[in-house]
This record gives structure tokens, C-alpha cells and sequence, in this order.
């Protein structure tokens, strides 16, 4: 009874609250843009986006970044951070400026991958700085906390002294209407990494992808591996979209191979887990190959082998300098599918390039390509006095602080 | 009885409440002067339009948690269940709404009808099955975990724009998202001032046999609060779906749970249950909110903000504890005088060792408790002002004036686990 | 009730001390940790009866020595009526410092693990003295230990682990002696009976008894002379030592990630409560606590055996959780009361 009025109480507060706030909202200065943002909300729902539905296979996405990895990406092939694959240019006059303070709004440094990227990436900004491109360069972390970035980019907005925002989101779907809020505002926005379900940035820069990126390692453990053979899938986290995707293209192909999935395991990136479970897979039978969907860990896997006494598996890893390491060791088969770490000095310099009024990608596109047997030992003595957890492929070596900016995290 | 221990504890309690929420009201004054001052130094204004906005935006999803987490606290039970609750919540509005504004009220309904059911499972859990509340609220929210990691891959639904005004709107400066938060929490004040089970919570917390000696149903007591607290978390699941326009799972995984838990003690409620109240967390929690801010503002590493969010939560718990600690000093005295004291006396011993209060109480007998319900009251010892009052007359016949409080939560969560 | 609880004395009297173990292993709310443990095994044998093979037997030994040493130092804080929220990322942190500071340099390992233990004492003192002579209560203590440890490690780091394990340090998690039947005898094996050896002392030694007396009624055993502080102090300084030590461990045997160490605080207070030690303190075993943290990785491994799709292995996890607590609150409830002399049976009708 008291429970239903408090209740009651509670929801017609509520209520009178909603009721309220569209009477009193063109009051507040804000409220024009969140009109106008949920307006275009309304046109980006037709969008193609397949986030939104729950579901992670959409094929025409899947084909088309299988068929991007054999483009030949325009732009200096020495600064692969520059290139982009089938361009589509769009004009930024309009952002052309004087002001040069740049606000970056990051999901998080929470793994290695992010950490090696975000030195990158301050490594880009020192430089730019240094010629007086970029003033002032305001950071906030959210820490993973999708709820945190919302209001940490509304904190950019409020603030209204960026001269241009940018992005790394931490859940595709649950930021877009903060990122179409940022683009309301006026300021240029610029979004890497993972995407959002608008494309109200000017620019969204990213690698070819996740289907891409499952595809590589599950094609290459179909190549090598007899018809018959087994295959267990470790997998982080369930939920996260981009690793949904990853995993979404190795399905698709290993359902054409001839493969045993013996199954798919979340680990949560953590060593221990992953060697547990490879361990006990082992007990149960034969694993002749193993399919990552990021390469944390993947060292305490193949030390699973080792430590039953069984044959290294055909690996999938990833170009962190641990696994890329123990390859080179043991000689196993192995692949290392690339998310290039590089795609976080780009998005500074999209940044000033707007400022200037040049053109750039509408989806800038960089390539992403995965390290073989063949160029491994090449990565391996470029970085051989990188730390074990830093990413072979993260474009950093013409930059002033290099080695010593990725050596001393 | 029951009706004199009531009222006994409701007038203490607002006295008692008055105290303890003037101090953390006062000590979120100090951190604004103190962060203020601060982020003049950096050349910006905290009370910025702006920054005032931040910071009431950021208290308003916490807010709803910590105010169904205090009623838990209150009744001397936690839940470690609410992220989950929380994602699941989004996940059923996102869904349920499917970006058709028509849908909105069974979207709210359909949430408000789960949380509570989950509640109604978290609680009859602990007081009807005896499990520990930590344990029943964790393995509750695993079976949340594992429903969720199977049914949803990603975010999923979508959410109307006219719902996601909740989340982004404002009157003013204020986000409407903080004042219905601020509505919740009047609302919840005066159900614990006003209703029956409100007051009957701090009595449980206090002691749960001295209460069911009382005659007060405890197991409906903590059901009806798991429910409430399921509920806010609820409330909290809709607004995380009106900000990010659909549902998310891996909500979860931000760590609410511990993060309310936090406010809710910042807050000065105790965590052995009893006393605290709603006005003191809402206090914890914007002190959270400011503190937030002021490092976003500063751009204070990530990292370090964790460090000083734990040091800054200890250090306050600390604080409290001393000033009961002061209090209970001259009362020891007092106490022992009155008692006779034990073989070791108040000594060295009666400082630290605080005594279990419900396992103090418990082991005393049944008669003079109750007995000692009402010249408990009227003894002339200092009256210390507690929300636990129907407790404090138990303790004070065990011999040591001190039992009220217990330092282990521990015992506070074996509590209701009713295995001793 | 006198304040000198009879109940303190009456556990450590010698005569009675075996009899009571035993009792207090089969029976009471411990008993169902046993047949469970036994229970998921036998299911395990049926499914892949090759689990029962020597090498696998030591696989899984490997794996859950460091949950098993994390619920022994968990058990200390829980029978005392305290909590340790922080060894999760009290493991973390120190997988995370032997790496920074090893950088892979096999001389530095034995100065390091060194400094691993100092540090890990030093943890457990400021816990327990916050705890104690400050009156913070330890959840919150603890809470506010991992806060600070996941961030002022990542602080130092820079947000993810730098530098790598010397080969020596990894010896005692992943390595063994090499020998017929086993194929390996696992170091995690032998620290772990060593460290089983020192747990049933310290419990039958003085300080146990006044630790379990602690829990039981805090106040009774101040006024028979316990330094209720000095007690409660050192079981958070063992649950870190043995924290740092399951750290050893779980770095030896998987090396370094991002992750490790995460959640672990819940695990292990999962197992010790599975365990059928009461949270609040003064009721369970170690030996029980342990056998909690066998049958928790007993149970990761039957859902693995199973084929279990990974995603509902959590609510399947928590399912078996509440209802083994709940069945051993429901059998510690009515054994007790035939067990004890009437008079302390009237006692505990009363109470409960």
C-alpha cells in the first residue's frame, strides 16, 4: 500500500517533471540544439547502422570491408596514418578558424592497446603544438563509462571554447546522441575507433574493421589447418559491438570451412582465464588452432600447450609485441591481425587539417592490414626495445619522443 | 511496543538525522569552497552555469541508486545487485519503447514491474532462504549477468527522442533528470519519516530481534526495502536508456554497486544499518558529483581520481567514526559506572572493541531487553541521539555502553543471515 | 547472559578439539560444501573420465592453487567478522609492480618478491589499523584500499602493465618437478600444501582460537583479555601476505595482462562463504573455506567440461551459490542446537 503510493508519488513527480521541461525548454539556451539534435536522430534511424537491432552480421558491411583490404589505400604509403582507403572527400570551409583549442573526449586507457595509442597520440599533439598549430589540447576520460563520456562531452560543449571535438566512444549505440549534441553545437567533430549510428562528424576515422580483422585470423586458420580439425574461439567480453563484429565474420567463414568450433569462451582478457580454459579444452581432446578476437592474452594460451605438453596450435594473435615475441621463439603458425594502433595520431591531424579549410574523408578509412611470418621479424627488430605490451604496428617512430615516450609508460 | 519503539525512534531519529546530514551537507560546502578555489586557481569558475550543470548531471544516475541503496543500508542489508538491474532495466525500456514515443508509459511500467520483482527475489532471498545479503545480491546479479550476456550481444532497442529528453533536458540549470532524481528522494525521506515500514527500516537495521521482539515483521520490512531499492535502480536503468537512446548491458561492468555503497556511507550512513537517512547520501553523492567535476575540470588523471576517491571515502568514514567515538568516550564512563563494567572493564578494551551490536543484542535475554526498551530511553545517559534507539536500551543492559556500533560490516551482513 | 561468553573458552579445549573439528566439518553448514565439491568431481569423472588422470588432476591444482591460497587469507579477515574487498586488486597491483620492476632481469627476482611481501604486509597493516584503531568499518576500508590501489597502479603504469616476468619468478606458478605418473609435480602444489600446513596451525595455534573468538563476540573477548586490534591487524596483514602470494602465483602461471587480478575479491569471498563460514565471523573452518575454493574452480571447470555456453554460465554460477548458502544456513540451523548441552541450546533457540 505505502509502497504504491510512494510509488505513485514518484511517477507523478515524474511526470510533472516531463510535462514541466517541454513547456519551460525554450527558455534554456541549450535546448534549440537538443531539438535539433533529436531531430536528426530521427533521420539517422533510417540509416543502416545494424548496431541498433541487437544484431552483428550485416553483410553488405562484411563484404564490404573483406573487399577493402585488397584496395590499395591512397596517400603516402610511408605514413599509413595518412592513407585512406576509397575516399570520399568533404569540403570544410566552413570550419576554417583561428582557434586552435582541441578537446578529445576519450572512452578510456583502460587496455595496453588504448595506452600505446594514447602516447601516440600526445606524441602527434607535442609536435603540432610545438609549430603552433594546436593551442591548447583538453582531455577527458570516462573511464568506460559510457554515462562519464556523455557528460564529458557535454562538459566540451558547455564549455564552448573547443574549436573542434574529438571522439573515441566508448559503446557505438549509447553515444550517438551526445556526439550528434557535439555536432549541433557547431564545432567540428571528428570520431575514431569505434563508430557511432550518425554521421553528423565531418570525419570518422577508423581501420578497415572488425569483420576485417575476425575475417584475417579465421581465414588464415582454414588455410592452414586441415579440413576436420579443431578450433576453440576466445573471446573477451560479450556486448561489445566491435568485438561482436570480429566475431560475426570468423562464424561466417568458419561455417563454409571444414572446421571444428569446439567453442567460443569469454576471458575478459585476463591470462590466467585464458590459460585455464585452453588448459582444460586440452584435457578434454585435441585443439589444433586457435582463433583470438584481440590478442590480450594470447601468450598465456600458447603457454597452455607448452605446459600440457602438446603441439603449438596454429595461432591467431594480434601485433602486441608480447605474442608477436613468443612467435618468433617458437616458430608455431601464426598469424597476428593488425587494429592499427596508428589511427590515433590521424584524428589530431584531421583536426588542424579542418582548421586549414582542406578537405578530408567523410570516412576515412586506414589500412589495416595483418603481420605474416613474412614481415615479422621486420616489426619485431623495428620495436626490439619496445615493452612486451606495446603494438608493433603503432606508427610512431618519426615522432620526436620516440623510443623513449613508449618505453617509459 | 512496537508503536512506542516507533515513535521512540522516529523522534530520536530526526534529531540524530539533523546532525549527521548537517555535517556532510557542511562538508559539500567545504569541497565546492575548496574546489572553487582550486579551479579559480586554473583560470575557469566552478559555479559556472556550465560546471553546475556537470556537476548536477553527474549526480543524477547515482543519485537514484544511492537512494534505494540507503534504504538497504538502513535496514542493516546491501545490494550488490544494482548495476545489473540497472542494465537490465535500460535494456527492457530501450526495447519495450522501440523508438515509438506511444510506448514510453508501458516501457516505465514494464521496468518498474521487473525491478520490483527482482527486488521481491532479493529480499525474500535474504529473509525467508537466510542467505547473507552480500551473497544473495551477488549471486543475484550474476543470474541477471548471465540472462543478459545471452540475450543481448550489444546495446540493442531504441529509445524515442521524447524520452531522451529525460536524460538531456533542462530547466534552467537544472538536468529534469536531477529533479525527479531530488523528487525520488523527497519522496523517499518522507516514506521513512512518515510511513510505518519507513521507521520500522531503522529499527530492523538497529537490531532485527530487538525489532521482531517488538513485534515488527522484519522480513517484510527488508523485502519491502530490496524492492525499493530494485526500483530506484530501475528508475536509474531508465535514465541511463533516455541518455544513450538505447539499452546497454555492459552498463554493469561501471560499478555502481560499490560506487552507491560509497555515497550512501560518505553520506553518513551507517553501514551496520539503523541510522543515516536520505538526505545525508544525496549530500554524499554530489560531494562525489563535485569532486568528479573539479578533476574533469583540472583534467586530473583518471587514475588518480580513483586514489582520491578511496582516500577521500575512508578518510570520512574515519571522521564520523572518531565523533561517535568522542561521544562514546564520556559515555563509557558513564556506562561502566551504571554497570559494573566487565572483568577487563571499559579500559583499553571498551575503546576498540565496540562490541557486536547484533551479536551483543542477541545474546541477551529476551526478557530484559524488552524490559529495558523503555528505561532505556529514559536513563539520563546522554541521550546519544540514534537512529538505533530502539537498540541502544538492549545494548546498554549487556554491560558495555559502547555495543552500539559494530566496525565489521561483516556482522552487519550476517545480520539478517539470522544463522547465529 | 554474563559478558564472559562461555562459548570462546569452550572451542579451545583440548580434549574436545578433535571431536569438534570434526563435527564442524561434517557437520553444520559445512557439510554441504563436501558433498557439493564431491558431487561436481564425480560429475566431472563421469563426463571426461581423463580428468581423473594424474597430469590433469596437476592441471587443475595449478589453476586453482591461487583462488585456494586468496581463500585461506580471505577466511582469517571473515571468521574475525571483517572483509578484504581489496585482494583482487591487491593481486593486480602486485603482478603489475614484479613485472615493472623485474623488466625481465632474472637477478632481480628474488629482491623483488621481497619487496612484493613487504609491500603486501604494509597493505594488510594500513587495512587493518584503518580498521581497528580508526573505526572505519572494513568494507569500507578495503573498498577504499582497491580504489586506490587499481589507481595509483595504473597511475604509476600509465594505465597498463609495462615490462615483463624474469623466467625465475615464473617458476612457482607454472613450473613443477618433472616425474612419472603426474608428468609434473607442480611448485603451486607444494607452496600450496605448505601454505594448508601454516593456515591449520595458525587456526589451532592460540592466536586461531582467539581469532575465531574474536568473530564470535568481539566484546566477550576484549574483556577476557583479547587485543581485539592486534588480532583483526594481523589477519588483514595475512590476507595480504597470502594475497601477495596467490599473486606469485597467478603471474607465474599466466604472466602479465591488463586484467589480472580482477573481480577475485568476490571469488574468493564466494568460496570462503561457500565454505559455510559465516560472514560476521566465529563460525567455519579453514579447511572448509579451502574445500570452497576448490569446488568454486571445480564448478568453472564442470561448466567448461560441459560444453556450457559461456554466457549463462554466470547465472548458473550464482544459482548454485544461493541455493548451497541457503541450504547451509537451513542445516547449520537445526544440528546445532542436538549438538550443544541444553543450555546452550535454549540460548540459541533464543536467539534465533
Amino acid at each position: 500500500m505505502r509502497r504504491s503510493r510512494a510509488l505513485l508519488a514518484a511517477s507523478a513527480a515524474a511526470a510533472l517533471m516531463l510535462a514541466a521541461c517541454t513547456t519551460d525548454e525554450p527558455a534554456d539556451t541549450a535546448a534549440p540544439e537538443e531539438t535539433a539534435a533529436a531531430g536528426d536522430e530521427a533521420g539517422a534511424e533510417g540509416e543502416e547502422e545494424p548496431e541498433a537491432e541487437g544484431e552483428f552480421f550485416v553483410q553488405a558491411d562484411y563484404d564490404r570491408q573483406l573487399a577493402q583490404r585488397d584496395v590499395e589505400p591512397e596517400g603516402p604509403a610511408d605514413q599509413p596514418w595518412l592513407q585512406a582507403i576509397e575516399p570520399e572527400y568533404v569540403d570544410t570551409a566552413q570550419y576554417a578558424q583561428d582557434g586552435n583549442t582541441l578537446c578529445f573526449s576519450n572512452a578510456s586507457v583502460s587496455n595496453p592497446w588504448r595506452v600505446t595509442g594514447w602516447i601516440t597520440m600526445q606524441q602527434q599533439v607535442e609536435v603540432l603544438r610545438a609549430a603552433g598549430e594546436i593551442g591548447e589540447f583538453r582531455y577527458s576520460d570516462a573511464a568506460d563509462d559510457d554515462n562519464q563520456q556523455i557528460t564529458d562531452i557535454q562538459a566540451f560543449i558547455d564549455a564552448g571554447d573547443c574549436n573542434a571535438i574529438i571522439i573515441s566512444p566508448s559503446t557505438t549505440a549509447t553515444l550517438t546522441p551526445a556526439v550528434e549534441a557535439a555536432c549541433a553545437s557547431g564545432v567540428p567533430v571528428i570520431v575514431f575507433d569505434r563508430g557511432v549510428n550518425t554521421d553528423c562528424m565531418v570525419t570518422f576515422i577508423h581501420p578497415i574493421g572488425g569483420y576485417a580483422y575476425g575475417a584475417d585470423g579465421a581465414e588464415f586458420l582454414v588455410e592452414n589447418l586441415e579440413p576436420g580439425s579443431t578450433v576453440l574461439a576466445l573471446r573477451i567480453l560479450p556486448g561489445v559491438d566491435v568485438l561482436e563484429n570480429r566475431w560475426a565474420a570468423a562464424q561466417e567463414i568458419f561455417a563454409d570451412s571444414e572446421l571444428e568450433i569446439l567453442g567460443d569462451e569469454f576471458t575478459g582478457g585476463d591470462g590466467a582465464e585464458i590459460k585455464n580454459i585452453v588448459t582444460q579444452y586440452l584435457q578434454r581432446g585435441e585443439v589444433d588452432g586457435i582463433w583470438m578476437d584481440a590478442g590480450d592474452g594470447a601468450v598465456a594460451a600458447v603457454e597452455a600447450f607448452e605446459d600440457t605438453g602438446n603441439d603449438y596450435p596454429v595461432m591467431v594473435g594480434e601485433d602486441e609485441l608480447s605474442f608477436m615475441r613468443k612467435w618468433q621463439e617458437t616458430g608455431m603458425t601464426a598469424i597476428a591481425p593488425v587494429y592499427s594502433n596508428f589511427q590515433w595520431r590521424t584524428p589530431i591531424l584531421a583536426a588542424t587539417m579542418i582548421w586549414n579549410g582542406e578537405q578530408v574523408p567523410q570516412e576515412w578509412v586506414l589500412p589495416q592490414e595483418p603481420i605474416t611470418e613474412s614481415d615479422r621479424d621486420e616489426f619485431l627488430d623495428r620495436n626490439a626495445d619496445m615493452p612486451s605490451l606495446h603494438y608493433a604496428k603503432f606508427g610512431g617512430e618519426d615522432l620526436p619522443g620516440y623510443p623513449t615516450a613508449w618505453q617509459d609508460r | 511496543m512496537s508503536r512506542v519503539l516507533a515513535v521512540a525512534g522516529r523522534g530520536v531519529t530526526s534529531r540524530r538525522r539533523l546532525g549527521s546530514t548537517e555535517i556532510v551537507w557542511l562538508a559539500l560546502v567545504g569541497v565546492l569552497v575548496v574546489g572553487a578555489v582550486l579551479v579559480a586557481i586554473d583560470g575557469h569558475n566552478l559555479l559556472s552555469t556550465a560546471n553546475t550543470r556537470d556537476m548536477l548531471t553527474r549526480s543524477s544516475l547515482l543519485g537514484f541508486v544511492a537512494i534505494g541503496q540507503t534504504l538497504v543500508i538502513l535496514c542493516r542489508s546491501l545490494d550488490l545487485s544494482v548495476g545489473y538491474v540497472m542494465a537490465l532495466c535500460s535494456l527492457i525500456a530501450a526495447t519495450t519503447m522501440d523508438g515509438d514515443p506511444a510506448r514510453v508509459p508501458l516501457a516505465v511500467a514494464a521496468v518498474l514491474v521487473v525491478a520490483g520483482l527482482i527486488g521481491l527475489g532479493n529480499g525474500l532471498i535474504i529473509s525467508a532462504l537466510k542467505v547473507n545479503p552480500f551473497i544473495a545480491t551477488l549471486g543475484v546479479g550474476l543470474i541477471i549477468k548471465g540472462y543478459l550476456d545471452t540475450e543481448y550481444q550489444g546495446p540493442a532497442g531504441d529509445v524515442p527522442s521524447s524520452f531522451q529528453q529525460f536524460g538531456y533536458s533542462r530547466i534552467g540549470p537544472i538536468p529534469v533528470s536531477t529533479l525527479v532524481m531530488l523528487a525520488v528522494a523527497v519522496a523517499a525521506i518522507v516514506y521513512l519519516r512518515k510511513t510505518r515500514t519507513g521507521y520500522h527500516m531503522f529499527a530492523v537495521g538497529g537490531s532485527a530481534d530487538v525489532a521482531r521482539l517488538s513485534g515488527i515483521r522484519t522480513g517484510r520490512v527488508i523485502v519491502t526495502a530490496h524492492v525499493l531499492c530494485s526500483i530506484a535502480a530501475g528508475l536509474a536503468g531508465l535514465l541511463i536508456a533516455a541518455r544513450f537512446g538505447t539499452g546497454s548491458a555492459l552498463v554493469y561492468d561501471s560499478g555502481y554497486d560499490l560506487e552507491s555503497i560509497a555515497a550512501v556511507v560518505l553520506g553518513g550512513t551507517l553501514l551496520l544499518g539503523g541510522r543515516g537517512g536520505i538526505g545525508g547520501t544525496i549530500a554524499g553523492v554530489l560531494i562525489l558529483a563535485v569532486l568528479d567535476t573539479v578533476f574533469n575540470i583540472l583534467e586530473v588523471d583518471p587514475f588518480f581520481k580513483d586514489v582520491l576517491r578511496g582516500v577521500i571515502i575512508v578518510a570520512a568514514v574515519a571522521i564520523y567514526a572518531r565523533r561517535q567515538i568522542d561521544r562514546k568516550a564520556s559515555r563509557v564512563r558513564f556506562g561502566d559506572g551504571g554497570n559494573g563494567g566487565g572483568p577487563n572493564g571499559g579500559g583499553p578494551n571498551g575503546g576498540d572493541d565496540d562490541g557486536g551490536g547484533g551479536a551483543a543484542s542477541l545474546e541477551t535475554p529476551t526478557g530484559r531487553t524488552v524490559q529495558a526498551g523503555s528505561p532505556g530511553g529514559t536513563d539520563g545517559t546522554d541521550q546519544r541521539p540514534g537512529a538505533g534507539g530502539p537498540l541502544e536500551p538492549s545494548v546498554r543492559t549487556d554491560g558495555g555502553p559502547a555495543a552500539h556500533r559494530v566496525h565489521g560490516p561483516a556482522r552487519h551482513l550476517d545480520g539478517m543471515g539470522g544463522a547465529r | 547472559m554474563t559478558v564472559t561468553s562461555p562459548r570462546p573458552t569452550r572451542r579451545p579445549s583440548a580434549g574436545s578439539r578433535a571431536a569438534d573439528l570434526a563435527g564442524r566439518l561434517f557437520g553444520g553448514g559445512s557439510a554441504t560444501v563436501f558433498a557439493l565439491l564431491l558431487v561436481v568431481f564425480a560429475w566431472i569423472f563421469i563426463i571426461n573420465p581423463s580428468f581423473a588422470e594424474p597430469p590433469s588432476l596437476m592441471a587443475f591444482i595449478k589453476q586453482a592453487a591461487p583462488l585456494v591460497i586468496l581463500a585461506i587469507g580471505q577466511y582469517f579477515v571473515i571468521v574475525s567478522g571483517e572483509f578484504d574487498l581489496s585482494v583482487g586488486s591487491l593481486v593486480g597491483a602486485q603482478v603489475v609492480i614484479a613485472a615493472a620492476l623485474l623488466d625481465g632481469e632474472e637477478s632481480r627476482t628474488v629482491p623483488v618478491i621481497l619487496l612484493m611481501l613487504g609491500f603486501g604486509i604494509l597493505v594488510g597493516l594500513v587495512n587493518g589499523l584503518v580498521t581497528t584503531l580508526l573505526k572505519v568499518q572494513s568494507f569500507i576500508t578495503t573498498l577504499g584500499m582497491m580504489l586506490v590501489l587499481y589507481g595509483a597502479i595504473r597511475l604509476w603504469t600509465g594505465g597498463a602493465p609495462t615490462g615483463a616476468l624474469s623466467e625465475a619468478f615464473r617458476q612457482p606458478g607454472r613450473g613443477g618437478i618433472d616425474m612419472a605418473v603426474v608428468r609434473q609435480l607442480p611448485y603451486a602444489l607444494l607452496i600450496l600444501i605448505g601454505l594448508v600446513i601454516v593456515a591449520m596451525a595458525i587456526m589451532r595455534s592460540s592466536y586461531g582460537r582467539t581469532l575465531i573468538a574474536t568473530g564470535d563476540n568481539e566484546r566477550a573477548a576484549g574483556f577476557s583479555g583479547v587485543r581485539v586490534w592486534r588480532v583483526r591487524t594481523l589477519a588483514f596483514v595475512l590476507s595480504s601476505v597470502m594475497a601477495t602470494l596467490a599473486g606469485i602465483l597467478i603471474g607465474g602461471y599466466a604472466g602479465v595482462t591488463a586484467q589480472v587480478g580482477q573481480g577475485l575479491e568476490f571469488t574468493a569471498i564466494t568460496a570462503v562463504v561457500l565454505g559455510g563460514v559465516v560472514l560476521g565471523g566465529g563460525r567455519g573452518t579453514v579447511v572448509a573455506a579451502m574445500a570452497g575454493a576448490l569446488t568454486l574452480e571445480a564448478l568453472f571447470t564442470l561448466f567448461n567440461q560441459l560444453s556450457m555456453p559461456s554466457t549463462i554460465r554466470p547465472a548458473v554460477q550464482g544459482v548454485i551459490i544461493i541455493a548451497a548458502v541457503a541450504y547451509a544456513a537451513r542445516e547449520r540451523a537445526r544440528p546445532r542446537q542436538h549438538a550443544e548441552t541444553p543450555a546452550e541450546s535454549q540460548q540459541s533457540s533464543e536467539k534465533s
